[in-house]
């Protein structure tokens, strides 16, 4: 008995959690939660009256042309006074809840924004881009959506079922106890029939993610489709997941559906139990069996009151199973979305950090160990020294190790074991941005943000004057390019980057790295999406660029890398091989076949 | 939405069936507050016994309505469903039958929302109008036909009220629309920040751009909050009105109900039943406004999906009168090829070559100076503006697709690989033996690193083969090109990840096993084309160098350049 229960009991405690943790955010703005609350009450009474001084206003009509024209307009002003205000205040309300959760989003995003900023680089590399992105927009828009429906949702139907109750109980006690059996049936039927859909549901979205990401696969590779006139085989394949995505759908869909008749069904009965009692207590009271004032009497506008009570009654408990589901999936969003903001950041710099001041860009490996899981080491005792303005070349081949050496210069990780200076100083001890300063990366992957070229070279370092921008680009060959561009260095580059080849994008990457002016130089497949034409031109800018500078280079280009001042060819994570080009093809190693085998 | 709407037929005769259940449980329901009033009226002269009946009655007939309207939405249901699986089948189908130009203009993700989210939305609404599309107007009709018969003069001040509502929604409905444009405008701007932060977290840390980041994400923030609150409070405004409006109908209708009961024209009963119509009639009015809002959004979807669906082919098959066979003895004859993506400007020139039957021709120049576009042609992803291009002396313009595409087998660049095993992105969907994909793999060099894996070729790829290397992803590419041994190959840019000794080993093994398969190279690395028995150097669009390796390094300064710069210059010599 005791054992099922106990995963469901820990699910409450994450869930009172994630519910505190919330109201923290509402508490920040307790002075516009606190009108909202007052207005809340306040436009459900007024609301809740209306019907009141309706039904007051038939029973001073009850008798045919015998109507009290006084009584009658009386209630009426009241009602028109009522429903004005209700309206008005609804809307305040309704203004107010967007103003308070658009806050409330607006630091959510905020602070889940800075922390996915802080974070290491090792999460981007383990979280693909489509996550990080449905957390910070589909998550906080849940939570959004709940907090500013849902909220007043739950107080306006507490409100609103308590008062009708006490309406009704002041109109008559014994009609209550139709709910006493109506409301119970429904929650129990709500209750048993979730918990039965709530599978089906999950396997309907979860059939239709599969669809989605299948579409979204193949549609990427429609030119291989097309060139390899697969369509009739795609198509039939996608077609089978529709099929299966569209079963689940109707699955949960013929079983969901019972939902609204039956909860619809459970509420008219009670109506009609209510008028059923309602009609034999009136019957009662005008028989003079039930005497006015007694526990039973009732009036034909009590009687139609209670009527329209029961409704406004039975109308939030309905809904409140409707509510709990999309709390349940706000709660899991903010949950999602608490646990980014909870992940462990950037080990910050050590008390009393060194600042690297006037770079002279000695950097040494000593015995450096590393893997980023404990399970698999990726570097294993890496050792060497790279001096002042000289070109460190490593190859080898893909995972042995290379681009992990970069990620650990750049202190995107710190080393499990052994050293790393920078002019003699532990790189630990140095603050990260001073070290990251010291060096200027280009990567494999060119990066450029939806902006002006302008912006994307000036992204470099700040305040670079107009003329260094464009002494950068013309260094590296890109200025007769954008200037051929109709809006030259304000041209616009879009997400995608369709406007632009990948060459053209790598060069506006190295005109960056070329403002940066930094000591060191990381250059990591550099040239990779240029041309050979393109990268002559490059490695003479380069060369430059280099001088006096050292630099960190990964290449598969023979070319690019044969004059460089030391080779390190690294395998399996360890140095196999170390020297410069002549040294390393004499001694006839890996680095010499690599090389040869060119001309074979 | 019409032409949406036709994948609709076919269900015509369940969706009548499923309307007229759909009817009766609306009627019975309408029939609720019809009988309470009537009790109403009977309590005063009537015993117990009619009370029980008429209320056991109302019991009955909500019954009715319950599992009546259960039927009929599961019915909904399975044409819904139908008709959603079907659609997006045809769309699907027609979205890879697209061509390329056409893909170009939709754009990928474009196509990609529309047969998912679109056809979600298209869906929903669909379904939906099938419970609701019966059900609102009905009680709405009904409702106002009841309340006419009980008390015309009564229901004519709630017919009254009805325009008010619809136009002070329709016109608020309308502001909302560029309003959510913006927020959704603002939405694309926010995640735009977000998707470029997560793949540049390096490149910004390590130029310490954290707090410029901040300060930028910020703006784009806040730019989505404002446009959120103002949609927010305009559209909030909708619900209030509406209910004001209904709310002020009820309160005439007891001024006038007053003074009607004190001339004897109506009754206090009446004027109860007639408010329990209004609510009935309020609850319709909204879901029939939440169906216009469903619909405006939906339609917007069906227009998109429709205008995929009607896209014309664009790339036919043509008739060999307007496009005649040529004699030729080349497998391959470009014929003064001259196209443009845009109309403006020519991407390709006057380009002219021809390839005999398992000859190889390798292409060799700049980024952009249309290596790739001659490789697109030729696989007819377009027509050429000008020229023709034969294989077997045909113009590839008259050839069948299915017969056209056997003849290929090709490697693209950016090509892809898919969330399925090692085997299957190899064979991709054809009818290959194992044995043939285990010699094509071979032969690519992948079989070395497929069966280091401990499921050999059973290894699953993740969605775009991001679970192994460029150099592993290029190697599988190559042996899906020459699995089924096509009389061409073709590989564009396909050996750019691999080390010198792979690259060196694979051609020399293509050399070997593909004697008669015609190759066509495109590469930016000497090396992978220095034996061809024709090299093309492109520049801007045209050919400024054809022949041999030795030819072109005697003749052609381009090539020696690129060749100098590749082969470590003088050490070579």
């Amino acid at each position: 008995m005791s054992k099922p229960k106990k995963p469901k009991k820990l699910d409450r405690k994450a869930f009172k959690s994630i519910f505190l943790r919330l109201c923290t955010y509402i508490f920040k703005y307790w002075y516009l939660f606190i009108p909202a609350v007052i207005l809340t009450l306040v436009s459900n009474q007024l609301s809740l009256l209306g019907p009141k001084f309706s039904g007051d206003a038939i029973d001073a009509m009850a008798k045919k042309g015998n109507v009290n024209f006084n009584s009658v307009t009386d209630n009426i002003i009241k009602m028109i006074i009522c429903y004005v205000l209700s309206s008005v205040l609804s809307y305040l309300l309704a203004s107010l809840m967007i103003f308070i959760s658009q806050k409330i989003v607006f630091t959510m995003r905020k602070q889940l924004f800075e922390k996915l900023t802080s974070l290491p680089v090792g999460y981007f590399d383990t979280h693909p881009t489509g996550d990080i992105i449905s957390h910070i927009s589909y998550d906080i828009d849940t939570i959004n959506s709940s907090l500013s429906h849902d909220l007043v949702q739950i107080m306006t139907s507490v409100y609103t079922v308590i008062g009708s109750l006490i309406f009704m109980w002041n109109i008559s006690k014994p009609m209550i106890l139709v709910f006493a059996v109506t409301v119970p049936a429904s929650i129990i039927f709500t209750r048993y029939h979730s918990k039965r859909v709530r599978p089906l549901f999950h396997t309907r979205s979860k059939k239709l993610g599969e669809l989605n990401g299948y579409a979204e696969e193949m549609l990427s590779g429609c030119r291989t489709i097309k060139a390899y006139a697969r369509e009739d085989e795609i198509g039939n394949r996608f077609n089978k997941r529709n099929t299966d995505s569209m079963d689940a759908y109707y699955k949960a869909d013929y079983h969901g559906c019972t939902m609204g008749p039956t909860v619809n069904f459970i509420n008219n009965l009670s109506i009609s139990l209510v008028m059923i009692l309602g009609g034999i207590l009136y019957l009662y009271s005008q028989n003079g069996v039930a005497k006015a004032g007694s526990l039973f009497f009732i009036t034909l506008g009590g009687v139609s009151q209670f009527v329209q009570y029961s409704r406004k009654f039975a109308g939030p408990i309905n809904e409140f199973a409707n509510i709990i589901n999309e709390l349940q999936s706000a709660f899991s969003a903010a949950e999602r979305v608490f646990k980014i903001i909870d992940e462990e950041p950037e080990k910050t710099d050590i008390p009393n950090a060194l600042l690297l001041d006037n770079v002279n860009g000695e950097v040494e490996f000593k015995n450096v160990v590393f893997g980023y899981t404990p399970d698999k080491t990726i570097l294993k005792d890496i050792s060497f020294a790279a001096k002042s303005g000289k070109t460190i070349a490593i190859v080898g081949p893909t995972g042995a190790g290379k681009t992990t050496i970069i990620n650990l210069l750049m202190r995107f990780y710190d080393v499990n074991s052994g050293t790393i200076t920078v002019d003699g100083t532990e790189a630990r001890d140095i603050t990260r941005k001073s070290l990251r300063k010291a060096y200027t990366m280009v990567l494999q992957d060119t990066w450029l943000f939806c902006g002006t070229i302008y912006d994307n070279i000036a992204y470099g370092r700040e305040n670079a004057t107009e003329d260094e921008i464009k002494a950068a680009a013309k260094a590296a060959r890109i200025d007769k390019y954008i200037e051929a561009l109709p809006d030259g260095y304000n041209t616009v580059l879009t997400d995608d980057g369709i406007n632009i080849s990948k060459g053209q994008r790598q060069l506006i990457t190295i005109a960056r790295a070329m403002i940066a002016n930094s000591q060191m130089l990381i250059l990591d497949e550099a040239t990779s999406n240029v041309d050979s034409r393109t990268e002559i031109k490059i490695q003479e800018a380069m060369a430059e660029l280099m001088k006096g500078r050292t630099c960190f280079v990964i290449a598969h280009r023979l070319s690019t890398i044969q004059n460089a001042d030391l080779i390190l060819v690294i395998k399996d994570g360890k140095i196999t091989e170390s020297g410069n080009h002549n040294q390393l093809l004499h001694s006839g190693g890996f680095y010499s076949t690599l090389y040869n085998s060119q001309f074979n | 939405m019409r032409k949406i709407i036709g994948y609709l037929k076919g269900f015509y005769g369940r969706m009548t069936i499923g309307f007229v259940i759909k009817t009766i449980a609306t009627l019975a329901e309408l029939m609720l507050p019809y009988i309470l009033s009537h009790i109403l009226k009977d309590i005063i002269n009537s015993d117990l016994k009619d009370i029980l009946f008429w209320g056991i009655l109302m019991i009955i007939f909500s019954a009715i309505a319950g599992i009546f309207n259960i039927i009929a939405n599961r019915m909904a249901a399975f044409v819904s469903k139908n008709f959603a699986e079907n659609m997006r089948k045809d769309l699907f189908d027609k979205t890879l039958r697209l061509s390329a130009a056409q893909t170009d203009k939709f754009t990928i993700p474009s196509l990609e929302s529309r047969i998912t989210t679109d056809t979600y939305n298209v869906h929903g609404f669909i379904n939906m109008i099938q419970r609701m599309g019966v059900r609102a107007p009905i009680m709405l009709a009904g409702g106002i036909a009841i309340t006419l018969f009980m008390d015309m003069h009564l229901s004519l001040v709630m017919i009254a009220i009805l325009p008010l509502i619809f136009v002070t929604v329709y016109f608020i409905r309308r502001m909302g629309v560029p309003l959510y444009t913006k927020v959704q405008q603002s939405v694309d701007g926010m995640i735009r920040v977000v998707r470029e932060d997560a793949q540049g977290i390096r490149v910004i840390k390590a130029l310490s751009k954290i707090d410029y980041e901040h300060r930028r994400y910020e703006k784009v923030n806040k730019a989505l909050v404002k446009e959120e609150i103002k949609a927010g409070v305009i559209m909030g405004s909708v619900h209030p009105i509406m209910t004001f409006f209904m709310n002020m109908g009820s309160v005439a209708v007891i001024a006038i109900g007053a003074a009607r009961i004190s001339n004897s024209l109506s009754e206090p009963e009446t004027i109860i039943a007639f408010m329990q119509y209004f609510t009935q009639i309020s609850m319709a009015l909204m879901a029939v406004t939440r169906m216009f809002v469903m619909y405006t959004k939906s339609s917007a979807s069906a227009k998109r999906i429709a205008e995929v669906l009607s896209a014309e082919e664009d790339i036919t098959l043509k008739a060999k009168t307007e496009y005649p066979d040529i004699s030729t003895d080349s497998h391959i004859l470009f014929d003064n090829v001259t196209f443009s993506y845009n109309g403006k400007r020519n991407n390709i020139e006057n380009i002219s070559f021809s390839i005999k039957k398992g000859g190889s021709v390798g292409i060799i120049g700049a980024t952009g100076s249309g290596k790739s576009t001659v490789i697109k042609l030729l696989l007819r992803f377009y027509d050429a503006d000008m020229g023709a291009i034969y294989i077997n002396g045909e113009d590839i313009r008259t050839i069948e697709r299915a017969r056209f595409y056997e003849y290929f087998g090709s490697a693209l660049q950016q090509d892809f690989l898919y969330a399925d095993t090692i085997e299957e992105n190899i064979r991709f969907g054809r009818d290959i033996p194992f044995s043939d994909i285990k010699k094509a793999a071979k032969i690519a060099q992948a079989d070395n690193f497929i069966t280091a894996f401990a499921d050999g070729y059973s290894h699953q790829l993740s969605p775009h083969g991001t679970n192994i290397s460029g150099g592993q992803k290029q190697r599988l590419l190559i042996s899906r090109a020459i699995a089924a041994k096509p009389d061409i190959l073709i590989l564009d840019d396909s050996s750019s990840a691999l080390d010198y000794k792979t690259d060196a080993a694979l051609r020399c093994a293509l050399k070997e096993n593909l004697q008669d398969t015609t190759v066509i190279t495109v590469a930016q690395r000497v090396s992978s084309v220095k034996d061809c028995d024709v090299i093309l150097v492109l520049d801007d669009g045209k050919i400024i160098g054809s022949g041999t390796h030795d030819m072109l390094l005697e003749k052609c300064e381009e090539y020696r350049e690129i060749s100098n710069s590749q082969m470590g210059g003088a050490i070579v010599e």
